[in-house]
């Protein structure tokens, strides 16, 4: 079913370390270009990003955005034309690599989706599931609490943990699907227009959760809505359609200066609402 | 209306020719509601039929005892405890095996010429007459496996034959579990069998429990491949076990109705009454299952 | 220009934030004790693989039954051709396997089989095509949804039911209506078995009207056709392929049923058409063999197997048939 061709370089030949030893993005793509069948998706995407900062996607639809978000975590390979070349690194290791298991790095590369998805079981397993699969050990309870504290959930849920998951508002069934991904302790979450299918008290709800967890994790964030992007990211990448219809990354840059002084005219008309 | 339409002189023209198609159109409306009907009625003659002429037979005695040679003393003991064995073993063997395939085609396979041959097959399987399922296990099981025309025989061919059932019913039940569920297992780092396990296979137990029910419903009812095997027609002691030999319900049934005298006729048709009870059990449990797993999908 | 985004950006601003150093990373939630050793992952894909390829086993079992019924027919019937010449089996007209002088022509069994399976196909298909077209054409949705599951009773009701209801039922009725009828004949297990297979005529009929767009539909009717012109001129002409895919879908399943015509049709194998008359069917014989003291491993017990792979051979061209037409009518509009 995986027939996704990798074509991925060594990872020590693509991440330049700097000077101190380290790295100072978490993830970086190189080259990546992307297809559906013979739809080119992606093409040539070059993109750093921080640890512990919020990175926004923002873009026209159809730029790939949401490929490119799940490029991260590889879950584009569970669609069966998809093909990937060049490469991304997490952690100085090119995630496509041969040797790399894709469900090592789902564990610690987390996702939110756009549309709230929780299992039809009881809150408690919904959280309890992640570090179930990993084959934890531990105090559940305690990492169930844990969880949706940190989702901002469980001051509203802790009476009724066995109530299903679907039996809550769509507000609360997105945090409790964040809750789900950081049970598993994820370095980094992705985030596909989390709050596309929500109202807007329950949006700035899962704003302010985005804002507070920035401290502890690194987000990179699909979002349709640039005020969005401007209210919570720290660094922005603009992506936008190419000529040859598949998508480029334009320019990423501290969301302050991408906002107030873009420097492609493609990012300033589109921010502007010229084009878009 | 009609003064409306003598004022329009070409309606004249019409009208003979279209008192003649709606008279054509409401005697094909009859046609095809009397042929709706005639099912109805064929079902409603076969049910009352069988119930006048054998629900009296239908008592403790009836069920407790063995086959005789005389009709007041015959009862359907043996059979009714051949079916249960042999029902026992084919949901063992073939529930297992067609949720395992259902799953592989649904979640595992690649879209290959390998494949489609399975599928080929399965398709092909579900059309072949049970008779010859019933040589294939005369000439496998019985005689190969020289198992002997014994329960576990009959089982094992009959799971054979309702596996493409089981099959085709599960797969629509796990085709059914949203993608979005899937998505949301593999993004918390669990393995494609861990995300079938407790994310596909739960929520599609409902749809597949209700088709494995219908499918063992079938087995239930089955005659022909069991004659074919071997499994006998006059049974006088309990079988025990998947070794012993046994007959079914519907054998027994056939073995009355093959009897000249009318006493073992009206046997036959409490045997059948018997059987359709059974049915409608296992019917009921099917579609409240379907009930009880669509008010849990909403 | 970018004034615009002045209040959002100021937002961001007043959040205070920790930027990311040394100190924030000590300050990390440790991080979870999962099993995360190589003998884990190791296990981990050994059990992924192992699921892999029970459950493929778990596929691949139809492959080997359908590889399991050619060798099973084939063997014991090669073997039956060696003593009987194929030409004699497939051109004789006397069936005789079971007695004295022995004679092994199918085609009395053939014609048994096939005026049993007219007979219910005669009853089946314009009964189950006007019920399908009553159904997808006339009836309100609420009727349908009730007339349906009844109808499906019809195709759950084992054989062997049949077979006492042709028997006990319909036989006496053909019988006092004209009375030189047999007790065992064609007619009331023909009829009884078109009762049965009635169902499934409608069903895959009434799919293959179904599939027949609406814009067809509708064209015609603006052009004032009346529904009977619609259903006659448009519907089941879109739909004739699939109405064919059933009519020999039905055919297969007719010539497959064994129990009505071993318990109404009776054992005795003969030429020609009088529905009044017992006739053996093929699938009768192999009951009837089954069911006496035929030695295993004789010429007369392999004869069971060379008229199971003829009815083997005859379904399976009619079903891929039926498959292909189905797949026609699929493509022209899907």
């Amino acid at each position: 079913m995986i027939n996704l061709r990798i074509d991925a370089q060594p990872a020590d030949a693509v991440a330049t370390p700097s000077e101190n030893g380290q790295t100072d993005a978490i993830l970086m793509t190189r080259s990546l270009n992307f297809w559906y069948g013979s739809a080119y998706v992606l093409e040539n995407v070059n993109c750093d990003v921080r640890p512990r900062e919020v990175t926004a996607i923002i873009g026209p639809s159809g730029c790939g955005k949401s490929t490119f978000l799940r490029c991260f975590n590889r879950m584009n390979e569970l669609i069966p034309t998809a093909r990937l070349e060049g490469s991304v690194v997490f952690r100085n290791r090119d995630i496509y690599d041969r040797a790399v298991d894709p469900v090592e790095v789902r564990r610690q590369v987390g996702m939110v989706f756009q549309k709230p998805n929780p299992f039809p079981k009881s809150i408690y397993e919904n959280v309890a599931y992640g570090p179930r699969v990993n084959g934890y050990k531990g105090d559940m309870d305690e990492i169930v609490e844990t969880s949706l504290k940190r989702a901002a959930l469980w001051d509203e849920v802790k009476d009724d943990l066995k109530k299903s998951g679907l039996a809550l508002s769509g507000g609360q069934q997105q945090r409790l699907c964040i809750a789900r991904a950081l049970a598993v302790q994820p370095d980094v979450l992705l985030m596909d227009e989390p709050c596309s299918a929500l109202d807007p008290i329950a949006t700035t709800r899962i704003e302010d959760l985005i804002r507070e967890l920035r401290e502890q994790l690194t987000i990179i964030i699909v979002t349709h809505n640039m005020q969005q992007a401007a209210r919570i990211s720290d660094r922005t990448a603009f992506f936008t359609v190419a000529e040859s219809g598949a998508g480029v990354l334009v320019e990423v840059n501290d969301t302050q200066k991408l906002f107030t002084t873009p420097t492609d005219p493609r990012t300033e008309a589109y921010i502007t609402g010229r084009f878009g | 209306m009609s003064a409306q339409a003598d004022a329009v002189p070409a309606a004249n023209v019409w009208r003979p020719s279209q008192a003649r198609r709606r008279w054509s159109g409401w005697l094909f409306y009859g046609l095809a509601v009397v042929s709706t009907l005639m099912g109805l009625v064929m079902l409603g003659a076969l049910l009352f039929d069988i119930f006048t002429d054998g629900v009296r037979e239908v008592d403790w005695h009836f069920l407790s005892n063995y086959p005789s040679r005389i009709a007041d003393n015959a009862g359907l003991r043996s059979a009714l405890l051949g079916s249960l064995w042999m029902l026992a073993f084919t949901a063992i063997i073939a529930f297992p095996l067609g949720v395992g395939a259902a799953i592989y085609l649904e979640e595992y396979a690649p879209d290959n010429w390998l494949t489609r041959f399975i599928q080929l097959n399965i398709a092909n399987l579900a059309g072949v007459p049970s008779i010859v399922y019933g040589l294939l296990g005369l000439g496998l099981f019985v005689r190969w496996l020289e198992l002997g025309r014994v329960v576990l025989a009959g089982s094992m061919t009959m799971a054979l034959l309702i596996l493409p059932l089981i099959i085709v019913a599960s797969r629509e039940a796990i085709r059914a579990v949203p993608d979005s569920l899937r998505e949301g297992s593999y993004a918390l780092g669990a393995t494609r069998w861990q995300m079938v396990r407790q994310t596909v296979l739960p929520s599609a137990a409902g749809g597949i429990l209700t088709g494995t029910i219908l499918a063992l419903a079938r087995a239930i009812g089955e005659t022909a491949p069991l004659i074919t095997i071997g499994a006998l027609t006059y049974v006088a002691f309990d079988p025990n076990g998947p070794l012993d030999i046994f007959t079914v319900l519907p054998i027994q049934i056939f073995n009355w109705v093959s009897l000249p005298q009318k006493e073992f006729h009206s046997l036959a048709a409490g045997g059948i009454v018997v059987l359709l009870v059974v049915l409608l059990t296992a019917n009921s449990l099917a579609v409240y299952l379907r009930y009880r797993m669509q008010r849990r999908l909403q | 220009m970018v004034s615009q985004w002045r209040d959002a950006l100021n937002n961001v601003k007043s959040v205070p934030r920790a930027h990311p150093t040394a100190d924030a990373a000590a300050s990390e939630p440790a991080g979870l004790d999962f099993a995360r050793s190589r003998r884990d992952s190791l296990r981990r894909k050994f059990v992924e693989r192992s699921v892999h390829a029970v459950l493929f086993l778990c596929a691949l079992i139809s492959v080997l039954t359908t590889t399991g019924i050619v060798i099973t027919l084939l063997g014991e019937t090669i073997q039956f051709f060696g003593e009987v010449p194929i030409v004699d089996f497939l051109t004789g007209t006397r069936w005789t396997p079971l007695f004295a002088s022995k004679s092994f022509g199918v085609l009395p069994l053939v014609n048994g089989t096939i005026v049993v399976a007219l007979v219910a196909i005669v009853v089946a298909v314009p009964i189950g095509l006007l019920t399908a077209i009553f159904l997808s054409e006339f009836a309100p949705a609420r009727l349908r949804s009730m007339v349906k599951p009844v109808l499906e009773v019809l195709a759950g009701i084992p054989t062997v039911v049949y077979g006492y209801f042709a028997l006990q039922f319909v036989t006496p009725i053909l019988r006092d209506i004209f009375p030189q009828t047999q007790i065992f004949n064609v007619a009331s297990a023909g009829i009884v078995m078109g009762f049965m297979i009635l169902p499934m005529m409608a069903s895959i009929s009434e799919d293959a009207l179904r599939a027949v767009p609406r814009d067809l539909r509708e064209g015609a009717f603006a052009l004032g056709a009346t529904r009977f012109e619609v259903v006659s001129r448009v519907v089941v002409p879109g739909a004739l392929s699939g109405i064919l895919a059933a009519v020999i879908l039905s055919i297969s399943r007719a010539i497959g049923e064994t129990m009505i015509v071993a318990i109404a049709a009776g054992l005795q194998p003969q030429m020609g058409f009088d529905l009044l008359r017992s006739m053996e069917t093929m699938t009768a014989y192999i009951v009837q063999v089954s069911l006496g003291d035929t030695p295993q491993g004789g010429i007369e017990f392999r004869t069971i197997f060379a008229v199971g792979t003829l009815l083997f051979v005859m379904t399976l061209v009619m079903n891929l048939l039926s498959d292909l037409l189905v797949r026609r009518y699929r493509e022209a509009y899907e």
